[in-house]
């Protein structure tokens, strides 16, 4: 812990002697805990923030490990966006230990919370016994639109606050937004409408979409009895094949379950469609199908639909 | 109701069939050559192969994606290169075989483990290299049989100099030149039996289909086609009963199979009519002719 600290004083003396005065275009530094969040900053800040991001593309903000440079980014930053709900229970050790000065905003605040509805958290999608420190809210608030349009929101008004100046670009941009999360929103209820109503349900082990199932009113059923680590046993697979076939469920996305045979198999047996990649907690890099969260989005939707109709 | 503990899940589930033949097709390659290993004191040489072979498939996956020809490939000519290499050091300088293979399987291991962790963060290439003997589609199946075919033809042509090989190498070197290309073929074999196990059991548990059997089969009988026909039946067996097991006590199938061999391995200690510690300690009237 010592020498962390150490090195992220060194690195935030460093960092603030040698950048700080250069900058001659003043753009402010905000950290984002995760992709999705840089994301909605960028589209709010535009230029007039410089973005870093502490977990990056693909990678899992739940069990995330920072390292000396991301407390040297904490502490350079003016601004950390982050997504409260109890999603990154690493933060609050790492701001302390950067010794830096910012402001932070929540930006699920005024949400309205979810209880988890998979008590049994052993069954995230990696199947790594995670050590989730959800407690006892769901944080994937992001994967409904109403949401985000609050996310926005308060990250608008927090840029405002660090950066009077640029308030009304703020104000433009986070309007603009708006109303493409608006348009999201309606193409969304459109789509899920054209699926016929028995057919809203799908048998996934991922349990980030409570938000979306409840905005947009299609059932995620998690398959039962499946703690699934390395390997699942053959009762679960049984179990699966069961309640698929009595369920009558169109579709399964079971990303947890690695090993894509194992899925296939299940598929073969039940007649079932194998839905494609669901992203949840995280956006792609570039040339990925998720590259921000508008793309994730329509992405999500579009693998859903097509795998129900 | 003992029907439906037994035969119902196959009836009812094609993964639990599809499991079954795998299991039996593993069974029938694997075990004999388990027992040539055991008989020529090389089953920690299985194990340490098992790991050698991890880097091949690892870049099998890496350029073509969960693609089974590749993998298989990859992981065949990683351990071809393992025990070519060891075998080359044994031969050429001082250090002995099992120290140039220990060497080599852990340099091996560890690239593996690298090529791993280099391969991005969202799918664990472990979990892949984990097999899963539940999931045996078609082309898995294919292989899988193809292999254990190949196998059995090999071992029929190389029978006898194997078995020579195994109880009298340096009678085997005076009469016939046969002796390193037997022992070359039998190495492929073993490689060849391991990719086949990693489909179903994992690199980890790979070798115990074909270790366990034989030691099992060492307990009941003294000649090597008894041997051999003893450890084919007790892997099927295990693989049946591991199978049962997982569907109902929810076990994870490869060490329910690999966990039911070690129970039978432990009544032959136990039980065995040939050297079983009972046997020993209350040997029986002595026949006499």
């Amino acid at each position: 812990m010592r020498f962390f600290n150490l090195t992220a004083i060194m690195a935030a003396v460093a960092f603030a002697t040698a950048a700080g005065p250069v900058r001659a275009d003043e753009r402010i530094e905000v950290v984002a805990t995760f992709t999705i969040l840089a994301d909605l900053v960028r589209n709010v800040g535009g230029d007039r923030v410089e973005m870093t991001t502490l977990v990056g593309p693909n990678a899992d903000t739940h069990v995330y490990t920072p390292s000396p440079s991301d407390a040297r980014k904490v502490a350079a930053a003016r601004l950390i966006v982050l997504n409260g709900l109890g999603l990154e229970g690493w933060l609050g050790r790492l701001v302390k230990s950067s010794g830096g000065a910012a402001q932070s905003v929540i930006a699920s605040e005024g949400i309205t919370p979810l209880k988890p509805s998979h008590d049994d958290h052993d069954d995230h999608e990696h199947g790594h016994d995670h050590g989730h420190a959800h407690g006892d809210v769901d944080p994937h608030a992001w994967q409904s639109l109403s949401n985000v349009k609050r996310y926005v929101e308060n990250i608008r008004r927090a840029l405002a606050e660090a950066d009077p100046a640029g308030a009304e670009t703020y104000r433009a941009n986070a309007e603009r937004y708006a109303t493409r999360l608006d348009a999201l929103d309606q193409e969304i209820r459109s789509t899920v409408a054209r699926i016929p109503e028995d057919r809203r349900k799908v048998i996934s082990t991922h349990e980030a979409f409570d938000y979306f199932a409840k905005a947009y009113g299609i059932r995620f059923v998690a398959p039962q009895g499946v703690s699934t680590d390395s390997e699942p046993s053959a009762r679960d697979v049984a179990a699966i094949i069961r309640q698929i076939k009595k369920e009558k469920i169109p579709a399964v996305f079971l990303e947890n379950i690695s090993d894509p045979r194992l899925i296939e198999r299940i598929a073969a047996e039940t007649g079932a469609r194998i839905g494609g990649t669901l992203y949840s907690d995280s956006l792609t890099d570039e040339k990925g199908e998720a590259p921000t969260y508008i793309d994730m989005v329509k992405h999500n939707i579009r693998t859903i639909a097509d795998a129900l109709n | 109701m003992i029907y439906d503990v037994l035969v119902g899940p196959f009836l009812e589930f094609e993964f639990m069939r599809r499991a079954w033949i795998g299991v039996l097709a593993l069974a029938l390659s694997g075990a004999p050559i388990g027992v040539f290993l055991m008989l020529r004191r090389m089953s920690l040489v299985g194990d340490a192969m098992a790991h050698a072979i991890l880097p091949g498939a690892a870049i099998g996956f890496l350029i073509s994606g969960l693609n089974l020809f590749a993998m298989t490939f990859g992981g065949l000519i990683a351990g071809f290169v393992v025990a070519a290499l060891s075998g080359l050091v044994a031969r050429n300088t001082e250090l002995k075989e099992d120290a140039s293979l220990a060497t080599f399987y852990l340099v091996s291991l560890a690239l593996g483990v690298t090529i791993v962790s280099m391969r991005g963060t969202n799918i664990d290439l472990l979990h892949v290299l984990f097999g899963n003997i539940l999931a045996l589609d078609n082309r898995t199946l294919m292989v899988i049989a193809f292999n254990a075919t190949i196998t059995l033809l090999v071992l029929a042509i190389i029978y006898r100099p194997l078995v020579i090989e195994c109880v009298d190498p340096v009678f085997l070197r005076t009469v016939s030149r046969a002796g390193a290309p037997t022992h070359l073929a039998f190495m492929a074999l073993v490689v060849i039996n391991l990719v086949n196990g990693f489909h179903a059991l994992g690199t980890l548990l790979a070798v115990g289909l074909m270790i366990l059997p034989a030691g099992i089969a060492r307990f009941w009988s003294r000649d090597i086609t008894g041997m051999i026909a003893i450890a084919v039946f007790a892997a099927a067996l295990s693989g049946y009963a591991g199978l049962v097991l997982s569907f109902h006590a929810g076990m994870p199938s490869g060490p329910a199979i690999i966990l039911v061999a070690a129970l039978l391995y432990i009544a032959s200690v136990l039980f065995g009519s040939a050297g079983g510690l009972l046997r020993q300690w209350f040997p029986g009237r002595h026949l006499e002719a």
